[in-house]
């Protein structure tokens, strides 16, 4: 008798799987052939664990995830006055709503601007355009990394943003993931691409939240393609509950002289992973990729970060701060790659962070791999605790020890909230940092406690 | 106002650490006390013990401010009490900003205290009136707190909020060293701006340059953690002249 092991948790998905393949039969050619690929690569890794030597999956323990079983149960009602309440809005921003994955055109709010398309991407697929066809799923998808993988095998739906050559937008984008209320866990696979011409100027901001009270599963994928002498500031917003997971992906391409800056916040979920690559693929391309990311109780934050250097004279710029209490724990694994051809290449590499608590753990792993020699490059890592020094100055002003360690931590913050640009933004995760602080600060026994 | 009674402090943690061995000293209301010393000799431990650092212990003695023992009380209750530090080293203090801490610093002591806090518009004026009072460059309070500071620039700050805070004791620890003459003057006039029969300072410096602009009424020698001498403003002028030595020598001697 032989023992059929089939890869961690696949079973899982399959009979979801099986369904949606029926439902979509009428799915044009090519994308049912995407799904079939990623399907097939999915059905050979797995949901990604511990004990299977992968050193990608070291420090983050999915076996959380593996326990639960995903239902395909009817999404819960969600209005535009709930999505106020938990995300960061302003009526003047172009504000595209996909509900568990769905593009929602109730939800959006969508002005007209000339060179500015902004769409579901079931629309963008239904016309066919040889562009979509040939971006779509060729960042994320085809890699062997499990969640893009997952997502592309239920690929249905998501939004399309594409901007014309030249066009500059100054309103942000917003681009809301929400995962809605029900009552079983569900598996959602939320999809973004956009597609930026050469020239363009655009705002990008994803939120990923669950105005759910139950535990969900999001792999959302977003694919970001920039045409050459494009520039695009992006931020990223991501606050599910803490009993959900959220394992995101996203690869973005630079032609030559393109500026990527991102900022991430990240404050949700149990187990979270962002997995970020950007290929600088033309010469004189700019990456900068910053967050910001807080832990509590015992969540997950995992920032996988890299960079890849492919032609000369780029400049990347990774800096990542965590603030982490209770029993909590933060990954942070940065990679810069710098390929044989891209000399004056410039690479800097950082992560601090601040631990609350004994319990809270920081596996900082920045790595640089470099190929070729005339570079410039520099990385680090840190943890520590709150100063002593500092915490007495305060309190020797007549600032009492609580109010002095959440002016320490909130100094901590600072200068990454201060990278949130647009007011409503800064406004958002500068809330929902002051009210997470007392929180940390409540799980916390390191300081002011000798 | 302050009476210090054969105080023994050492750093905590640790066993025959001891820094200050037994010192005495009364403050009365608006006196100016100097205290000068040799490097090493205890002069900051005592400021730090009086503001109530918990990297030390007291070991012996009494502090009392105001009739009141002050030891157990943290440090940020002995700033309500009036108490103010302004420190050798400042600390830097990423992302916070000197407008928004010193705030908070008043309207804890506001709270603590019952009385009313200040309005942001009046913590404005007073706070943009000090700040060119005591000559720093506005862009540099909207930094954070002394980050990148220089050594005088960090001083200038600790005079700001001296003259923000108005304690009724004030310890000044070589407030003056890393001065140009211009802030040294500033520091004085800040001083002396602010003495009055209700408010007391200590001062602590090496320098009889401070002393030309703030007359002391009494002036303490610390060596090796003790007084060692005390006199008025002429024993500050000895120091200058003669250096340590003698006492250096007296206190080898009795330990
Ligand atoms: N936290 C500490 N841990 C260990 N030793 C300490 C600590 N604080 C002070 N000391 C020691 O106690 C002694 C007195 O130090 P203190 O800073 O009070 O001197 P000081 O008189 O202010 O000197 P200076 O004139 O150089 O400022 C020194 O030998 C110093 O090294
Ligand atoms: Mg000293």
């Amino acid at each position: 008798m032989t023992l059929v092991t089939s890869p961690d948790a696949v079973d899982k998905f399959s009979s979801a799987y099986e369904k949606f393949t029926v439902e979509k039969a009428t799915s044009p050619n090519w994308v049912k052939k995407l799904r079939e690929q990623a399907w097939s690569t999915f059905s050979e890794i797995g949901i990604p664990t511990k004990r299977r030597g992968n050193e990608l999956w070291k420090y983050t323990n999915l076996q959380p995830l593996t326990a639960l079983d995903f239902y395909a149960g009817h999404s819960g009602s969600v209005t535009t006055a709930r999505i106020k309440n938990s995300a960061p809005w302003d009526d003047d921003w172009h504000t595209l709503v996909v509900v568990d994955g769905k593009f929602s055109s109730e939800l959006s709010r969508i002005n007209d601007i000339d060179g500015l398309q902004l769409i579901s991407l079931n629309e963008a697929i239904e016309t066919e355009t040889d562009d979509l066809k040939s971006l779509l799923a060729t960042l994320a998808g085809k890699e062997e990394y499990a969640f893009s993988a997952l997502n592309t095998a239920f690929l249905d739906d998501g939004a399309y943003v594409s901007v014309a050559e030249g066009v500059k937008i100054e309103q942000p984008i917003h681009v809301v993931h929400v995962t809605s209320e029900s009552v079983e866990s569900r598996a959602v696979y939320p999809r973004l691409l956009v597609d930026a011409r050469a020239g363009s100027s655009i705002v990008l901001i994803e939120t990923h939240l669950n105005i759910a009270t139950t535990s969900q599963f999001s792999a959302p994928v977003v694919e970001i393609f920039q045409g050459e002498s494009s520039s695009l500031r992006h931020y990223r917003v991501q606050m599910e509950n803490e009993i959900s997971f959220h394992l995101g992906t996203t690869r973005v391409s630079q032609q030559s002289d393109t500026d990527f800056t991102s900022t991430s916040f990240a404050v949700g979920a149990q187990i979270a992973r962002n997995d970020i690559h950007s290929l600088l693929d033309a010469p004189g391309a700019s990456c900068t990729l910053h967050g910001l990311y807080m832990t509590n109780g015992v969540q997950h934050q995992d920032q996988e970060i890299s960079t890849t250097h492919a032609k000369p004279g780029g400049t990347s710029d990774q800096f990542y701060k965590g603030i982490l209490s209770g029993k909590s724990q933060a990954v942070f694994s940065g990679k810069v790659i710098v390929m044989r051809d891209a000399q004056k290449s410039d690479a800097s590499q950082k992560d601090l962070n601040l631990l609350l608590s004994r319990g809270a753990e920081v596996d900082a792993k920045p790595s640089l791999e470099i190929y070729a020699d005339d570079i410039t490059a520099s990385h680090g890592a840190t943890a520590g605790h709150v100063d002593r020094d500092t915490l007495f100055y305060l309190q020797s002003r007549g600032v009492d020890e609580e109010s002095a360690k959440a002016i320490l931590v909130r100094g901590f913050a600072e200068e990454m909230l201060n990278e949130f640009e647009p007011t409503a933004l800064y406004d958002f995760v500068e809330r929902v940092t002051d009210e997470r602080i007392p929180v940390l600060l409540s799980e916390s026994d390191t300081i002011g406690t000798a | 106002m302050l009476e210090i009674n054969k105080l023994h402090a050492s750093v905590i943690d640790i066993e025959n650490s001891e820094i200050l061995n037994g010192i005495d000293l009364t403050v009365n209301k608006g006196e100016v006390h100097a205290i000068m010393g040799p490097n090493g000799s205890g002069k900051s431990t005592l400021a730090n013990v009086l503001m109530g650092r918990p990297d030390y212990e007291v070991t012996g003695g009494d502090i009392t401010f105001q009739n009141q023992s002050i030891i157990d009380l943290a440090p940020d209750q002995r700033a309500h009490l009036g108490m103010f530090l302004a420190f050798q080293y400042p600390a830097e203090i990423p992302g916070v900003r000197p407008w928004q801490f010193l705030k908070s610093a008043l309207d804890s002591k506001a709270e603590a205290t019952g009385e009313q806090k200040m309005s942001v518009r009046n913590f404005s004026k007073l706070f943009d009136e000090k700040v060119q009072a005591v000559g720093i460059n506005p862009a540099l309070v909207k930094r954070s707190l002394n980050e990148g500071f220089s050594g005088g620039e960090k001083k200038r700050n600790e005079m700001l909020q001296l003259e923000v805070l108005q304690p009724t004791l004030a310890i000044l620890d070589e407030t003056d060293s890393g001065l140009d003459v211009d802030a040294l003057r500033i520091v004085a006039e800040g001083v002396n701006s602010m003495r009055s029969p209700e408010r007391s300072f200590i001062v602590v410096t090496h320098y009889q340059r401070l002393l030309n602009y703030i007359t002391p009424d009494v002036v303490h020698i610390l060596v090796n953690g003790e007084i060692v001498k005390t006199g008025g403003p002429e024993l500050a002028l000895e120091v200058e002249k003669d250096g340590y030595k003698e006492y250096l020598s007296t206190s080898e001697v009795t330990a």
